[in-house]
């Protein structure tokens, strides 16, 4: 994949676009975030907002900084600079982008979910059934598929009721078919809690369509708004590289896009 | 009285480490601590030397070298060796440093294979204090954190996310080690406490269909083992320390062969991928 310099993306940085400006209390702001980790810069200058409600796509190449944002955001990780904002009593949601369960620890669906507070057992079967993964209750955790286990890392996240879901890269492991399935689960299910989705992805063209506002990531943000103007932009083009140009244009049959193509 | 007679206090000495180590073995196994595990009871031999020359309490010594050794491990690691590199540097210099330190220690007459592979038949009435209260502190610690340790021991970005400190976890997991190994040593020795605490985990995996169950099944594969090998080790007039060991391995391995056909909580078997 093609990753150029960071200069590059600063020479065509276009005017930020925020979708959600109106509304009046994020639920989260980061003010300018740097994560420096043994003398290298991982994110820089990272401001961002996250409104009530709203499902935003963090994108960029590998490396490009996703996954430390994310933890930054989910405390896993002090950053080097900068503040985080969070509206009292927010409750997160995390699905992590992948997790093994070592095959030595005996762990039932039911159990994990319970994990690390015990919930009623109507919750959990609510939580499973909104998650998709109605069924598993008793299955162990070593023998679910790709796609099962997904879900029952979304429902996890959403026991708690959450105020803003985080998937890292969810779609790991999972066909475009699953992927594309997933999605729409994650899309009913912030109807039905009207939660805020921030996800994490390297897969544009089925997350976009979703999405309030997609951010392209490259240690610092390239560019943000809508999908649409986001897929148009020389920044995200510049990003990601032909193989997403190639994928892009075959799936969502942007003209621009197509038109680029030998 | 009932205390008087050795055999019953080697018999509450060795169900009382082995109740102790059943849930901490777990999450030795769980965590791939093992030899992490290894490298703290070796370095327990340090603090029997250091007991000595200063005649404090042996547990006290061993206890703090013990601690010190696994918080000098995790501080260390992840600063350019790998974790088994650094584990094998500091468990046997920690060993040969506490046998050359041994030797300096004059005047006393030092049962050096007493603490290598344990003295059961030893254990007075201070020691099974010190055994039954050490094994009681370590069994509320991790009741008291077991959803915090579970959490911590799956993903600990999950246990970031649900408000859990790993790092905080890992030091409980720590302390309760080093607890351990202290109350462990008069009863299997240095060499062999990591066996103590893997084998009944290991063995207790097939029948295990949650992490609660699994910590049942070893506590009483443990305590069965305790109990079993002092017996033959006294009818055979074996050392008690390995022959507990041999006991509890040849457990496993009937586990192992049973697991095998017992299908899903089993470890290799997989139910149908969709």
């Amino acid at each position: 994949m093609a990753s150029r310099p960071a200069e590059t993306g600063t020479l065509i940085q276009r005017p930020v676009h925020d979708a959600g400006q109106e509304v009046s209390m994020p639920l989260l702001t980061l003010h300018d975030i740097g994560v420096t980790r043994r003398g290298n810069t991982i994110l820089t200058g990272i401001d961002l907002a996250l409104q009530a409600g709203e499902i935003v796509t963090v994108v960029g190449p590998n490396g490009s900084g996703k996954t430390t944002l994310l933890r930054v955001i989910i405390g896993a990780l002090t950053p080097t600079r900068g503040e985080i904002e969070h509206r009292q009593a927010l409750t997160l949601g995390y699905v992590p982008q992948r997790l093994h369960i070592d095959p030595t620890l005996p762990m039932t669906v039911a159990r994990f979910m319970a994990l690390p507070r015990r919930r009623p057992a109507d919750a959990l079967y609510r939580a499973l059934e909104q998650a998709g993964a109605e069924g598993l209750a008793d299955r162990q955790m070593a023998t679910l598929s790709g796609g099962q286990f997904q879900r029952v890392l979304l429902a996890r996240a959403l026991l708690g009721r959450p105020d803003l879901l985080i998937l890292d890269e969810a779609n790991q492991g999972l066909d475009h078919r699953a992927t594309a399935a997933f999605y729409r689960q994650i899309d009913r299910v912030r109807r039905e809690l009207g939660c805020s989705v921030l996800m994490v992805s390297h897969e544009l063209h089925v997350v976009m369509k979703a999405s309030d506002r997609v951010i392209c990531l490259n240690g610092h943000i390239c560019c943000q708004g809508r999908p649409e103007a986001v897929a148009g932009s020389p920044a995200y083009r510049d990003l990601l590289g032909v193989e997403e140009r190639d994928a892009v244009a075959f799936y969502r049959h942007d003209h621009d896009l197509a038109e680029a193509l030998p | 009285m009932m205390l008087d007679d050795f055999l019953v206090r080697a018999a509450l000495g060795g169900t009382g480490v082995a109740l102790a180590a059943a849930p901490l073995g777990c999450f030795v196994v769980w965590r791939r601590m093992a030899y992490f595990g290894d490298a703290t009871a070796h370095a327990a031999i340090l603090g029997v030397a250091l007991s000595l020359v200063l005649s404090t309490s042996l547990f006290a010594g061993v206890l703090t070298v013990s601690l010190l050794m696994a918080m000098t491990v995790s501080v260390l690691s992840g600063r350019g060796y790998a974790m088994d590199t650094l584990l094998g540097v500091t468990a046997h210099s920690a060993l040969a440093f506490g046998l050359v330190a041994v030797s300096f220690v004059s005047g006393v007459r030092l049962d050096l294979m007493g603490y290598l592979v344990g003295d059961i038949l030893a254990v007075s009435r201070a020691d099974l204090a010190i055994i039954w209260g050490g094994a009681l502190l370590v069994l509320a610690l991790l009741g008291l954190r077991w959803s915090a340790l579970l959490t911590a021991t799956l993903s600990p970005d999950l246990a970031h996310a649900g408000g859990i400190d790993p790092k905080r976890e890992q030091l409980v997991l720590t302390l309760c080690l080093a607890m351990v190994v202290a109350v462990a040593i008069k009863v299997v020795g240095v060499l062999l406490i990591a066996a103590l605490l893997i084998i009944p985990a290991a063995a207790a995996r097939p029948f295990s269909h949650t992490p609660e169950r699994m910590v049942l099944v070893a506590a009483a594969i443990g305590v069965l083992s305790a109990n079993g090998g002092l017996a033959t080790a006294y009818r055979l007039d074996t050392p008690t320390g390995p022959t507990i060991v041999c006991l509890a391995t040849l457990l496993f391995l009937a586990a192992s062969l049973a697991g095998r056909r017992l299908g899903p909580t089993a470890p290799r078997a997989t139910g149908p991928r969709q």
